[in-house]
């Protein structure tokens, strides 16, 4: 019997007014794989995140979500569910009035029973996993953008969620930082089982972790390509996936 | 052997005299917390973690807390993996030092030079302000009109029935007020000059000043500290865009427009309160205007108006400063708005002080 799988989307549809998004968008992630969202810029990807954790409803379709669906999951499901995922936002969203470390410590203090010296040593241990070890102290109007984005991965990651979404996780990074961190996602997804959905426009980003991708479109409201992205880039005849993979004006 | 059997299904055992601790279980976010009350233990050289069935990093943090150098023994690769990465990334991460010692000498200094350095820069936009309302005098077309009438309908129009209602109210309650002990002498007629004398000279201007504070101080200085914290203001005068023309001048002069039709709306509807409060005191409205215009004068209107536009200049001038001023950070531009509406009811009651002696003094 195959697994469930970690996240199953069927036929999600989003409008905003009377502007479609995307439509028929059907999809499965499975256990342990890094799932890469691509698409040009205002295609729909950070609507479709936060479509799968249930920030904006849906027109059409169902989602669950470690076999839960979160449209109608009750409260107490709801929030036992959204202690198990992890979410870096594509602004970072940390908190303004907090240092690096509190903004980390934040999941931990409210979902753990740890003393305060253990959740600060945690803290530390995932802000210096992204190499934000000497930057721990300072308040997030004090680091640059790229660093924000680090601050946000571990915020994420602040729990060892089983389910990890990243929007644009190396966007604004140099390219050494981004092959550093492609290097840890793919190293924590392989020994801790952890599931990653991430969106990234980064081709070598993408080629280098990702196991399976979806390729949203503007102009066809919704998914062009699904796959593995590097037969996708051998492979697809559609024009825009291949334009996507060898960079090329559409 | 110290055994130590715990919680959930993590066990720690020591050997060899404490310098081998043996984990076994699962080490998750759950159990981890057994390992705290152990750390820091120097004695600690390796841990076994040949039982340890699965680790998280809350777990392996709290293990890496009572010895961080240890060798493992053991393990599955995964486990190792994840115990190896959390140890480079804690060595990564320092703790914090100590926080500096408070010395209250330098702070006193840091704190007057911070406000003499704040001074000046007030100074710096108060001549920056002057200068670019001269070189739109010269060319009256860098002034952008549309803007201004934006903010004449902002600060002016929509602050139409706050005005009228609290004025009304100021009437009342002044009228109510003043004719409790002129009621003792015999002297209630005089209500309406004493009211109206109050509002025109002082209330009608004063009050104005207090709304346009709260209401369009503060929204100046939050709309601009927004565009300053977004490095908005620094795009514009990258453009070549003179910011002080395109955001401060507008609102300055808006803002003077306004305030002087606001304070004679004040005062209008003051009036028009005590009046109602005379006529149920059994004054007919004949007695009342017959007072009004033996005791009030066209210069108590005009000097009081006048206040009004430098109350609103000066308002504005602070609020848009303040803006500018603002600081990084989220808390930055809600402190532009609270320094807006301080610093702006502080100076118009401060200039109504300087106004007085001078009206005083030059009989008007
Ligand atoms: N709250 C909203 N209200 C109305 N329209 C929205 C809203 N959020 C997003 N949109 C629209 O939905 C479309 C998709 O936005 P989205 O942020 O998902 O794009 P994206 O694919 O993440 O782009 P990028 O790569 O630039 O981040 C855009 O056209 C955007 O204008
Ligand atoms: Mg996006």
């Amino acid at each position: 019997m195959a697994e469930e799988p970690v996240i199953r989307a069927e036929g999600l549809s989003v409008r905003f007014g009377a502007r479609t998004v995307f439509k028929d968008v059907t999809f499965d992630v499975r256990r342990g794989e890094i799932f890469v969202i691509l698409g040009g810029s205002g295609c729909g990807k950070s609507t479709l995140l936060k479509t799968l954790i249930g920030l904006v409803p849906l027109a059409a379709g169902r989602a669950w979500l470690l076999g839960e669906e979160i449209a109608a999951a009750g409260d107490e499901a709801r929030r036992a569910l959204l202690r198990r995922i992890g979410v870096m936002w594509q602004s970072g969203a940390l908190f303004g009035s907090m240092t690096l470390t509190e903004n980390v410590e934040l999941p931990i203090e409210e979902h753990t029973g740890l003393p305060r010296p253990a959740r600060s040593m945690l803290a530390r241990a995932k802000l210096g996993l992204v190499g934000l070890g000497d930057a721990a102290g300072r308040l997030p109007a004090e680091i640059s953008g790229g660093m924000a984005k680090r601050a946000g991965i571990a915020r994420a990651m602040a729990l060892d969620p089983p389910l990890l979404f990243l929007d644009e996780p190396s966007a604004g990074l140099d390219p050494i930082t981004s092959a550093g961190l492609d290097k840890l996602i793919v190293e924590i997804a392989r020994e801790t089982g952890t599931t990653f959905v991430v969106v990234t426009h980064e081709l070598q980003s993408i080629l280098a972790i990702g196991d399976r991708c979806i390729m949203l479109d503007k102009e066809a409201q919704g998914m062009i390509a699904e796959g593995d992205p590097k037969r996708l880039r051998e492979d697809s005849t559609h024009p825009t996936v291949r334009a996507f993979f060898r960079r090329e004006a559409a | 052997m110290d055994g130590m059997a715990a919680g959930a299904d993590a066990r720690i055992e020591a050997q060899d005299g404490g310098a081998v601790l043996a984990v076994s279980g699962r080490l998750d976010t759950a159990t981890a917390a057994l390992l705290w009350p152990r750390a820091p233990d120097p004695a600690v050289t390796a841990f076994d973690i040949a039982g340890v069935e699965s680790v998280d990093s809350a777990g392996a943090v709290l293990l890496l807390a009572i010895a961080p150098e240890a060798e493992l023994r053991g393990g599955s690769e995964p486990v190792r993996a994840v115990i190896e990465r959390t140890r480079k990334a804690l060595a990564a991460a320092p703790p914090p030092g100590p926080p500096p010692p408070y010395h209250p000498i330098s702070s006193i200094g840091r704190a007057t030079v911070n406000r003499l350095r704040d001074a000046r820069a007030g100074i710096d936009f108060l001549g920056e302000a002057i200068i670019t309302t001269l070189r739109v005098l010269a060319r009256p077309r860098l002034l952008r009109w549309s803007d201004v009438l934006r903010h004449l309908d902002e600060v002016g129009t929509r602050a139409f029935p706050l005005t009228l209602l609290l004025g009304f109210l100021i009437g009342v309650i002044l009228a109510y007020q003043s004719s409790i002990p002129l009621r003792r002498f015999g002297a209630e007629v005089f209500v309406p000059n004493l009211v109206g004398i109050s509002l025109l000279r002082e209330l009608g201007p004063l009050l104005a000043g207090v709304v346009l504070a709260g209401r369009t101080g503060s929204a100046f200085a939050a709309e601009l500290g927004t565009m300053t914290v977004n490095e908005e203001v620094d795009a514009l005068k990258i453009m070549g865009i003179d910011a002080t023309a395109m955001l401060v001048l507008p609102r300055l002069v808006a803002a003077t427009i306004s305030m002087p039709v606001l304070a004679l709306l004040m005062n209008l509807a003051g009036l028009a309160g005590m009046t109602l409060i005379m006529s149920t005191l059994g004054y007919p409205w004949a007695a009342v205007e017959s007072q009004l215009q033996q005791w009030l004068t066209l210069k108590d209107l005009v000097g009081g108006l006048f206040k009004a536009a430098c109350f609103g200049l000066v308002i504005a001038g602070i609020g848009c400063r303040a803006g500018l001023s603002a600081g990084r950070g989220p808390r930055a531009v809600g402190d532009a708005a609270t320094a807006a509406v301080v610093g702006g009811i502080v100076a118009i009651v401060a200039m109504d002080g300087v106004f007085a002696v001078l009206f005083f003094r030059l009989g008007i």
